[in-house]
C-alpha cells in the first residue's frame, strides 16, 4: 500500500493529476469520517475533507515522501477541522442542530414520508446523542478522542498528526476520557 | 494510596500500558472500592460507545469533485501522459516524423550542385563532366546538376534534380557505364531512394562491424540486388 502511494505521490509531483485521484479514493472514508465525527455535521464534514485533499494536492511538493502519507494528510484535516470549529460561521444545515431543542435538527421540521422501523430509529437515536457528545468536547480533547477511538490509530501517530509531545497527547486522550465519560455515563 | 491516584492506573490500562505491579494494584483497589469500580466501568463503557459507532463513508461523488476542484494541471502533461499510454503509436508517429523532416530538408537542401568525390571529375557550371578517355572508379551522385558522360563510369550514376547526358546528343552510346544509371527529379522518387538509401547505410554499418571493415563480394552483391 505504501509502495502504491509512493508511487502515485511521485507521478503527482511529475504533473500527473490522474495519479491523485487514486490517492483520494483510497483516504477518502477515513479522512471523511474524521471530519464527520469531528464537527458533527455530513456537509461542513464533505466541506472540509474536500478542502483537506485539495491543499494536500496543492502541497504535495512540500510532502516528505519517506513520511507517511497518512498521517501528512490527517494533520491537514484535523487542522482545516480544529480551525473550522474555532471560528464556527453561523451556517446553516438542515441536519445542523436547531439551538435550544436539545437535538432537534431541521429536518424534524419536515414531515418523513416512511416510517423507521422501531430499532433503527433507537440505535440512530444512540448514534446521534454519543456524536452529540463528543461534538460538546473542546476541540483539543475531541481530536485526540477522534482519532484515537473512531481512527483508531496509536498514540505515536497521534502525536505526530497533532505535532504535540507524547506525553500532551496522553494527557489530552485522559482528560477527554474523562470528559465524556461524565457527558455519557446516563446512556 | 487515594482513589484519584488509581484513576492515573486506569488510564494507564486504558492506554494499554500499565505495569504489571500497576495493573495488579488497581485490580485489587476495584474490588474493594465500589465507587473506583463504578467510575472504571463507566470509561469502559464511554470507550465501547464511541469505537461502537457505525462507521460513516464519503459520498459516492467524493473523488470526483475533488477531482474537479484541483488546479488545471499544465497541458503539457495530458499530452505525455497519452503518449505514455501509447507508446507504439508514439514511436511510429515520432519516427514518421523524423523521417519526413530529414527527407525533405535533404530534398530542398539549397540549389547547390553537389557532386561525389572522384579526381578525374570535371565541374563545368552546373555539368559536370566525365571527360572523354577516363575511367572514373565508384559511384558517380550528382546533385542539382547534370552530368555529362563522355568517359567511362565504373560504377552506378545517380543523378538528383537533373539530368544525365551521355557523351554527344547525337551519339548517345559514346560513353559507357557498367553500373545503373538513375534519373531522381520528383520528391517521391527521392524518398524512395532515401529510404533504399539509408537502409542500405545501416546495413553497411552492421555488416561493418562485423567483418571489422573488410568488404565482401557476398554484401555488396546483396547490396546491388536490393538497389533493383
Amino acid at each position: 500500500m505504501d509502495a502504491i502511494i509512493k508511487k502515485r505521490i511521485n507521478q503527482v509531483l511529475k504533473g500527473d493529476q490522474n495519479a491523485y485521484a487514486e490517492i483520494v479514493e483510497l483516504y477518502k472514508d477515513k479522512v471523511f469520517q474524521l471530519c464527520y465525527r469531528m464537527l458533527g455535521n455530513r456537509h461542513e464534514a464533505e466541506d472540509m475533507a474536500q478542502e483537506a485533499f485539495i491543499r494536500a494536492y496543492v502541497n504535495i511538493a512540500s510532502f516528505n515522501i519517506n513520511l507517511k502519507f497518512s498521517t501528512w494528510l490527517y494533520r491537514i484535516a484535523t487542522n482545516l477541522c480544529i480551525d473550522r470549529i474555532r471560528k464556527k460561521k453561523p451556517d446553516f444545515y438542515l441536519d445542523a442542530e436547531v439551538s435550544g431543542t436539545d437535538g432537534l435538527t431541521m429536518y424534524s421540521q419536515i414531515p418523513s414520508d416512511t416510517a423507521l422501523p422501531e430499532e433503527e430509529v433507537e440505535s440512530m437515536e444512540l448514534q446521534d446523542i454519543i456524536q452529540r457528545e463528543i461534538s460538546r468536547l473542546p476541540e483539543k480533547y475531541r481530536s485526540v478522542i477522534v482519532l484515537k477511538y473512531i481512527e483508531e490509530l496509536s498514540l505515536n501517530e497521534i502525536s505526530e498528526i497533532l505535532d504535540m509531545p507524547l506525553g500532551t497527547v496522553k494527557t489530552r486522550i485522559h482528560r477527554g476520557r474523562e470528559a465524556l465519560r461524565q457527558q455519557l455515563r446516563n446512556v | 494510596m487515594k482513589c484519584h491516584e488509581y484513576e492515573a492506573y486506569m488510564h494507564e490500562y486504558l492506554d494499554e500500558e500499565i505495569s504489571t505491579e500497576h495493573e495488579k494494584n488497581l485490580k485489587q483497589h476495584l474490588q474493594q472500592c465500589v465507587s473506583c469500580q463504578k467510575h472504571f466501568h463507566e470509561l469502559s463503557k464511554t470507550i465501547t460507545l464511541v469505537k461502537g459507532m457505525a462507521t460513516v463513508t464519503a459520498p459516492d461523488d467524493f473523488t470526483s469533485k475533488v477531482m474537479n476542484k484541483l488546479p488545471k494541471e499544465k497541458k503539457k502533461v495530458g499530452i505525455q501522459r497519452w503518449f505514455r499510454h501509447h507508446p507504439l503509436l508514439t514511436a511510429a508517429s515520432l519516427f514518421l516524423i523524423l523521417m519526413m523532416g530529414s527527407v525533405i530538408s535533404g530534398w530542398n537542401k539549397g540549389q547547390d550542385l553537389s557532386v561525389s568525390k572522384q579526381p578525374n571529375l570535371i565541374v563545368k557550371n552546373d555539368t559536370v563532366i566525365v571527360p572523354e578517355g577516363e575511367v572514373v572508379k565508384g559511384d558517380v551522385v550528382v546533385r542539382n546538376g547534370s552530368l555529362q558522360i563522355e568517359g567511362q563510369v565504373d560504377g552506378n550514376v545517380i543523378v538528383i534534380n537533373g539530368e544525365v547526358i551521355k557523351g554527344n546528343k547525337y551519339m548517345a552510346s559514346a560513353g559507357q557505364v557498367t553500373g545503373e544509371i538513375k534519373e531522381i527529379n520528383a520528391v517521391f522518387e527521392w524518398i524512395w531512394y532515401y529510404l533504399k538509401n539509408t537502409a542500405k547505410e545501416v546495413v553497411n554499418l552492421f555488416e561493418d562491424n562485423e567483418t571489422e571493415g573488410e568488404q565482401s563480394q557476398g554484401v555488396a552483391v546483396f547490396l546491388n540486388s536490393i538497389d533493383r
